[in-house]
C-alpha cells in the first residue's frame, strides 16, 4: 500500500506544516539539529513535496527523520509559514504506523521511548517520575540527584511536595480512578494499540538481529537501542 | 499621533492575562526537579497577592514529552488535554495556568487548531465523553505561570526584600534569560513580546534591578529535543546545544541564568556540571559555575524566602556565589535538612566546580 504521500496528507500537521516550500533554506540555517547532525530540513521539505512514494518510503526507513528536536524554531522563521518540524512529526507517525521505524538505528529508539514515557504516564500519571528514573542511566544529573533520590520523601515534602501520598502537591500519588481514566483515553484514542504495534514490530526486528525481546527493564535489545550510536550521524564538517 | 501609532504597533506584542481565579496544572519536569519552584509560585499568588489558585489532585500530565517524542498521537494528547479542561470546568474555573512551556505550547496549539477546525474539537469531545463521561469548556484565558508573575512583577518587586544588585559594588547583576522554545516560537502572539521582543523574563529581571545581557546565542535552544535527551545515545545533541550557549554567554560574565521552561534549567544546570567533569571547564567566575534559577525561584529569593525552602539545594551548580552577591543570608547546614531540621547528610561535592 504505497500511498504514503496521501497518508501524510491526512495528518493535519502535514497540511498545516507544508504549503509550498520555496527552498530558501531559512529553516536549515536556524535548525539546531542541522548544526550537529547530517540533517537538512529544507531537503526533507523538497523530498515530501515531490509526492514520490519511493522517496518518502526511504525517508520513513532512515535515521534522517529522527534527528529533529521539535524545538519548532523553523516555524517562527519560514517566510512561507511552513513548519518542517510538523512535517517531521507526520513522517514519524507514519514510520511508526508502517513499522519502518525499526529499519534505522534512531528509529528503533521508539521502543525505548514508548516504554519509558508510556509506562510512566500510565503508572504514575506523568511523563517523568523520580521513582522510575534510573540514576545509573543519567550520570549527567551529578551527585546531587543521587542525594535527592536517597532523601526523596523528606526533601520533597520540605519543598511543597506530597510525595506518594493522596491529595494535591508535587509528586503526589495519582488516584487509581484517575489513572484508569488516562488508560481509557489511551484505549479510545488507540494509543494502547499503537504501543502494542511498536512492541510487535520491535520484537520482530529484535529477532532478526539475534535478540529475544522481553519486558524486563534490563532487556538486552532495549539496552541496545537506548545506547547504540554508530557515530555516523554527525554533520560532515564537525 | 506618534504615540498612538506606537501603541497600535506594540499591541501585537501584548497578551491578555487573567487577573485572578486560576486552575493550575503541574509540570512533569518541574515537580520532579524544581518542586520548590511550584511551591513558591503558589505561595506568592495565594499568600502575597491574595489570588485564588486551585491545585487539583486529579489532574495529570498533558503527555507533552511523549507527544514530542512521537510515541503518542495528536488525538491522544488532545483528549488528555480535554480532560484537564473538564476538571477545570467542573471546579468552576475558566483561566488555565500550566507550569510548563511544553504544555503551554501544546494547549495553545490545540486551542488554535480547534478554533480553525471545530470538527476536530467535536471529535475530541466525543472521545473524551466515551472514555471518561466528562465534558468541558475551552478556557477563557490561557497563561503560563511566568505570565502571571510578569503581570504582577511590580507588586512582587514592591514587596521584595532584595534586588538583583551586587551588595558590595552597587552594580546591577548581569542576567542571562532563556524563555524556552515553545513559549513563543510556534504562536508568537501568545507570548509577551512575541518571538521578536520576548520580555516575560527580561521584564521581570529588570524590575528586580538587573542588567539583562544580549548575546549571540540568546534565543538558541537549550538542547532538550525530547528524544534527543531521553535516549542516552542522543545526548550529544543536547549537551552540544547547551555548550554553544555557554560559550556564547561566558564572555559577557553573567551572574545568573533565569529560565521559563522547566526543562531548560535542568539542562543548563546539569550540562555545566558535565562539561566541568569532561573538560575541566567552568563558565562562571573564579572556577564557579553560572547559577541557574527558575523565574519562581528568583521571585521567591527576592521576596526573602529561605533559599533552602524554595529548593535551591536541588541544583547541581551551587547558588551560594549568587546569594553572597545579593546579600542573602543562609545557613549552610540547613541546606541538607528536612522541614523539621533533621539532617540528611551531604551529597558528594564535585571537585571541578568551586562553591566560593
Amino acid at each position: 500500500m504505497k500511498n504514503y504521500f496521501q497518508r501524510l496528507k491526512s495528518d493535519i500537521r502535514f497540511e498545516e506544516g507544508l504549503r509550498a516550500c520555496i527552498n530558501c533554506g531559512t529553516c536549515t540555517a536556524i535548525c539546531p539539529a542541522a548544526s550537529f547532525y547530517d540533517y537538512d530540513p529544507k531537503k526533507i521539505a523538497t523530498q515530501v513535496q515531490s509526492a514520490n512514494d519511493e522517496v518518502i518510503e526511504a525517508l520513513l526507513k532512515s535515521d534522517t527523520i529522527w534527528y529533529c528536536g521539535e524545538c519548532m524554531s523553523c516555524k517562527t522563521r519560514c517566510p512561507r509559514g511552513n513548519t518542517p518540524g510538523l512535517i517531521i512529526m507526520a513522517l514519524r507517525q507514519l514510520s511508526i504506523e508502517t513499522g519502518f521505524f525499526v529499519e534505522s538505528e534512531k528509529g528503533r529508539q521508539v521502543l525505548a521511548l514508548k516504554r519509558i514515557l508510556g509506562g510512566s504516564i500510565l503508572n504514575r500519571g506523568y511523563c517523568v517520575h523520580i521513582s522510575t528514573m534510573n540514576h545509573a542511566l543519567h550520570p549527567e544529573q551529578g551527585p546531587v540527584w543521587g542525594w535527592i533520590r536517597d532523601n526523596a520523601k523528606g526533601l520533597y515534602n520540605r519543598l511543597g511536595g506530597n510525595f506518594e501520598e493522596e491529595g494535591p502537591g508535587a509528586l503526589r500519588k495519582i488516584a487509581d480512578e484517575d489513572l484508569k481514566e488516562l488508560e481509557s483515553i489511551f484505549e479510545v484514542t488507540q494509543a494502547l494499540s499503537r504501543f502494542e504495534s511498536i512492541e510487535k514490530f520491535s520484537a520482530a526486528k529484535a529477532k532478526s538481529m539475534g535478540y529475544n525481546l522481553t519486558e524486563k527493564a534490563d532487556d538486552p535489545y532495549f539496552q541496545m537501542v537506548y545506547t547504540a550510536n554508530s557515530g555516523k550521524h554527525k554533520k560532515s564538517r564537525l | 499621533m506618534i504615540s498612538e501609532g506606537k501603541k497600535t504597533l506594540w499591541n501585537d506584542y501584548q497578551k491578555e492575562i487573567a487577573d485572578d481565579n486560576y486552575f493550575y496544572a503541574r509540570s512533569c519536569i518541574r515537580q520532579n526537579f524544581f518542586p520548590g519552584a511550584e511551591k513558591t509560585f503558589l505561595k506568592i499568588l495565594k499568600e502575597e497577592l491574595k489570588k485564588d489558585v486551585y491545585d487539583d489532585p486529579r489532574h495529570t500530565t498533558c503527555t507533552g514529552i511523549a507527544y514530542h517524542s512521537d510515541v503518542v498521537s495528536l488525538e491522544t494528547t488532545m483528549t488528555v488535554v480535554a480532560r484537564q479542561f473538564a476538571l477545570m470546568t467542573e471546579r468552576g474555573y475558566r483561566n488555565f495556568v500550566p507550569s510548563c512551556i511544553t504544555s503551554f505550547g501544546i494547549y495553545t496549539e490545540i486551542m488554535e487548531l480547534w478554533e480553525h477546525h471545530p470538527e476536530i474539537e467535536d471529535k475530541i469531545r466525543h472521545l473524551l465523553f466515551k472514555a471518561t463521561g466528562r465534558e468541558f469548556k475551552v478556557p477563557a484565558n490561557l497563561a503560563h505561570s511566568s505570565d502571571i508573575i510578569y503581570k504582577y512583577r511590580n507588586e512582587i518587586a514592591g514587596m521584595s526584600k532584595f534586588k538583583l544588585i551586587n551588595k558590595n559594588t552597587g552594580a546591577p547583576l548581569r542576567v542571562v534569560e532563556h524563555i524556552g522554545c515553545h513559549y513563543a516560537r510556534m504562536f508568537p502572539h501568545k507570548g509577551i513580546g512575541g518571538a521578536e521582543y520576548p520580555c516575560v523574563l527580561s521584564g521581570l529581571a529588570e524590575t528586580f534591578g538587573a542588567e539583562v545581557i544580549d548575546y549571540p546565542e540568546r534565543r538558541a535552544c537549550c538542547g532538550f529535543g525530547f528524544r534527543q535527551y531521553v535516549i542516552q545515545a542522543n545526548r550529544g545533541y543536547s549537551i552540544s546545544c547547551s555548550k554553544r550557549k555557554f560559550e556564547s554567554m561566558a564572555p559577557y560574565k553573567p551572574d545568573l541564568i533565569i529560565t521559563n521552561c522547566p526543562g531548560c534549567p535542568y539542562f543548563l544546570d546539569s550540562w555545566q556540571y558535565v562539561i566541568s567533569e569532561m573538560e575541566g571547564k567552568t563558565y562562571g567566575q573564579k572556577g564557579q559555575g553560572i547559577p541557574v534559577l527558575t523565574f519562581e525561584e528568583l521571585s521567591g529569593l527576592m521576596m526573602g524566602y529561605n533559599p533552602w525552602d524554595i529548593g535551591l539545594q536541588m541544583h547541581q551548580i551551587p547558588v551560594e556565589p549568587l546569594l553572597d552577591k545579593i546579600g542573602v543570608e543562609y545557613q549552610q547546614d540547613d541546606k541538607y535538612c528536612d522541614a523539621q531540621g533533621r539532617t540528611f547528610g551531604k551529597p558528594v561535592i564535585p571537585e571541578m566546580i568551586k562553591i566560593c
